[in-house]
């Protein structure tokens, strides 16, 4: 019974988080900072999602795949997003015009001008 | 103009939570899979609108994740095992899919 209320908690949390970071995703005005709140957001919300059914569900086979899929997704999630921003920024996709600094750019033309 | 779209979308996210959780008659499990399905309706406004490549990759990876937590769900509910491997599946083809995208972004070819 208390794993019960415990675990549509930690549901509940979880699609709180999906639904704010989709919400972050459509609302944002950049593609640096759509992958911020998107990917952060929506990764923590659904490993939340798998802790719920894991502690529902004890250590059954349903159970251990879930510990199976938080693991693959903790794993995996900041090498896409990582890769993606990587990509972008290397195809000239501009920031937006309020951000401030672009840490990068400069650290490239610091590199060219050395290799000069 | 920018008062329009915040008054629209409050609208909008406001109608369809007093729908879901005060109209319909549904079990609990069911009502949470339908937030999760409006989710991924705002996903593919992204994918449909989005400007440049990267915004769309960005949208498909996240659609990925989302679908996972969506098939645990329905496995709670339907008291399966099997949904949890097409979300293990499911998520290892959309990093892959995600890797490569992003490299054929970038300029280089995939043998690189």
């Amino acid at each position: 019974m208390i794993n019960e209320i415990i675990g549509t908690i930690l549901i509940c949390a979880g699609i709180a988080f999906d639904f704010f970071g989709v919400l972050g995703l459509v609302r944002l005005p950049d593609v640096y900072n759509r992958l911020q709140a998107a990917t952060k957001c929506v990764t923590f919300g659904t490993a939340g999602i798998l802790l719920g059914v894991l502690i529902i569900q004890g250590f059954n086979a349903f159970g251990i795949k879930c510990i199976i899929g938080i693991i693959f997704i903790f794993l995996t999630s900041p090498v896409g997003a990582h890769a993606i921003s990587r990509a972008a920024h290397r195809a000239g996709i501009k920031l937006t015009g309020e951000s401030i600094v672009d840490i990068y750019a400069e650290d490239k033309e610091l590199k060219e001008s050395s290799t000069k | 103009m920018k008062i329009i779209r915040w008054v629209t979308g409050v609208i909008i996210v406001a109608l369809f939570m007093y729908f879901n959780f005060f109209i319909m008659e549904l079990t609990t499990l069911i009502k949470l899979i339908n937030v999760l399905l409006f989710s991924i309706l705002f996903v593919l406004i992204r994918v449909i609108i989005g400007r440049t490549a990267a915004d769309r990759l960005v949208a498909v990876d996240i659609l990925g994740v989302l679908t996972i937590g969506i098939l645990a769900l329905l496995g709670l509910f339907y008291n399966e095992s099997f949904f949890m491997d097409i979300g293990l599946i499911w998520a290892l083809l959309s990093f892959i899919a995600t890797l490569s995208f992003a490299k054929i972004l970038e300029g280089r070819s995939l043998d690189d």
